[in-house]
């Protein structure tokens, strides 16, 4: 490729240095909490090696594990909800022409590309007309609803990758419509089931602001809990917790790639 | 595959779901911008504007204005980043590597991200202990609320939103055609500027879609990191919500901001047709 005079160093000064401050801007603040996680005082100021925080996080914060156990049960339920319908809805969606194609695969995506805060306010607004009490049911219903477009997608790209005479040859032989979905479609799509089950996983336990407006009394998940805890001020014990969910986070999406290889180009 | 029967026993799931807490709860906050404010929250059932009127009146709009200069600067300066580095990722050996690096920030945890920065930027942070302690500043200057502040944030937050597309549009670009045009004299601005943007175009635009409507939204980081001359319309929409508890207002505002999020998709789906149907195209 660089046969000719203008030679890759050349060509990628102004391109190595941006990427550089890129990846420098997005690593020094991780790399402070990493540090000052360890840190034996309270302050930002470094006065010494301790595993203060990290114990402080396992023995003395009750109410924290309270919380991550609240959103570990939302993130279960609707990942699992999510993946079915998204999944079915794919591959009921790729397979056959039903009428108002188009319209429903746009309005299964659009969630995704809306500012959060919309759909909060939106769901709020309609749990609270509807009557229903704000709490962990209603965190699951929005969960749900927002996990659904990344499983419909991650499942269709599944599907538009595969040959489909596979599919038509077992018609063709005489294969029942159960068997061809339960034996064929679904074992083919396996990895982009697990892979759409986890990221609908982190997504659930991640989100603040849907959770925000359609939580209740009572059902406080970790990300709200997390707020909280910042709005108070900066706590030690937040750094030696954003250590431990960004070493989670980095085994979860190792995880999802691995499943999901060829998905994500 | 001709018998659709089976099609809509699949698809009713996520029809079913996607109208109930979809459609009609955005349905209702469309009406609801369209009728009269309750006395103690909620709505009365008589149709009024009042609540587009109050979007023009002057604290309002100058919220709307602050919010469209804050969230168009940051993405001003996530795309200054994120092109180099898109194209710095397209071109080098370790593609695999470097887009994981750029995808672990993208995973991790929203508010703590936020958070490294109010304990490196807030009064008793890293930097002010690390300036005072070398002797460079007597007192903590409070560098978070503001305007700056939630710019840089909204910033670090969607960088990684827009470096993704970006490098996938890159690394699809037929990289000698630079090479030919710098045979053919043209300088090197000129060759980033009328043969590889004009390229990258769609990812350009995904890129901006990607980071200026999350930005034009965001609630969260003028919440912690902004003060009183950086609130945004989410900051307001959360409010007339809450505590002052002006459905319709609240209502008008997303609505507001759903439009402009529908044109903008709208516009994004064109241009990409447009842009698949002549594929390589240089600006004369």
């Amino acid at each position: 490729m660089s046969k000719h005079k203008t030679s890759s160093f050349n060509r990628g000064l102004y391109s190595t240095s941006m990427f550089i401050l890129t990846i420098f801007f997005f690593y020094a603040p991780i790399l402070v909490l990493l540090i000052f996680s360890f840190n034996s005082s309270k302050s930002m100021m470094w006065e010494g090696f301790s595993w203060r925080w990290y114990s402080d996080l396992i023995y003395k914060s009750p109410a924290l594990w309270a919380s991550f156990d609240k959103s570990l049960i939302i993130a279960f339920f609707s990942a699992l909800v999510s993946t079915f319908i998204g999944t079915i809805g794919a591959i009921g969606l790729y397979w056959y022409n039903i009428k108002f194609k188009k319209t429903l695969q746009l309005m299964t995506v659009v969630p995704m590309l809306l500012p959060e805060i919309i759909l909060g306010v939106a769901l709020l607004i309609f749990f609270s007309s509807a009557g229903m009490k704000l709490g962990l049911f209603t965190i699951f219903l929005a969960h749900t609803t927002f996990c659904i477009p990344y499983v419909f997608l991650i499942v269709m790209s599944r599907l538009d990758e595969f040959d489909k005479s596979i599919v038509e040859a077992a018609y063709d032989l005489g294969a029942t419509e159960l068997i061809v979905l339960t034996r064929i479609i679904v074992p083919i799509c396996i990895p982009a089931i697990v892979a759409a089950f986890l990221i609908s996983i982190t997504l659930s336990l991640e989100d603040f602001v849907i959770t925000f407006f359609v939580a209740g009394p009572g059902s406080t998940t970790l990300p709200l809990y997390i707020y909280s805890m910042i709005r108070f001020g900066v706590s030690p014990v937040i750094n030696s917790l954003s250590v431990i969910i960004l070493i989670a986070t980095v085994i979860l999406s190792l995880l999802s790639l691995k499943f999901a290889k060829g998905i994500f180009k | 595959m001709s018998n659709r029967r089976y099609g809509y026993y699949y698809t009713a799931p996520l029809v079913f779901w996607v109208l109930a807490f979809f459609l009609i709860p955005i349905s209702i906050i469309l009406v609801f911008s369209f009728l009269k404010k309750g006395l103690y929250g909620g709505v009365i059932y008589e149709f009024s504007l009042s609540a587009y009127q109050s979007l023009l009146n002057p604290t309002l709009f100058k919220v709307l204005i602050t919010t469209l200069y804050m969230s168009c600067v940051a993405t001003l300066l996530t795309l200054m980043l994120a092109i180099p580095t898109g194209y710095f990722i397209a071109r080098s050996k370790h593609k695999n590597f470097f887009l994981f690096l750029i995808i672990i920030p993208f995973w991790t945890n929203f508010l703590i991200r936020i958070y490294a920065w109010i304990a490196i930027l807030g009064n008793n942070g890293f930097l002010n202990q690390f300036l005072i302690k070398s002797g460079l500043l007597e007192n903590s200057i409070q560098f978070l609320y503001n305007p700056l502040a939630v710019i840089l944030v909204l910033t670090y937050t969607y960088l990684p939103f827009a470096v993704l597309p970006l490098y996938s549009t890159i690394e699809k670009f037929d990289f000698s055609l630079l090479e030919a045009a710098r045979d053919l004299g043209a300088t090197k601005f000129e060759s980033f500027y009328k043969i590889l943007l004009p390229n990258i175009k769609s990812g350009i635009f995904s890129a901006i879609l990607f980071v200026f409507i999350p930005a034009f939204g965001a609630y969260a980081i003028p919440q912690l990191v902004g003060g009183r001359n950086s609130f945004m319309i989410g900051n307001i929409i959360a409010r007339e919500l809450t505590v002052t508890r002006n459905w319709p207002l609240a209502s008008a505002m997303s609505s507001m901001l759903t439009f402009i999020t529908i044109i903008g998709v709208l516009y994004f789906l064109r241009e990409n047709n447009k842009g698949s149907k002549n594929k390589t195209n240089v600006k004369a």
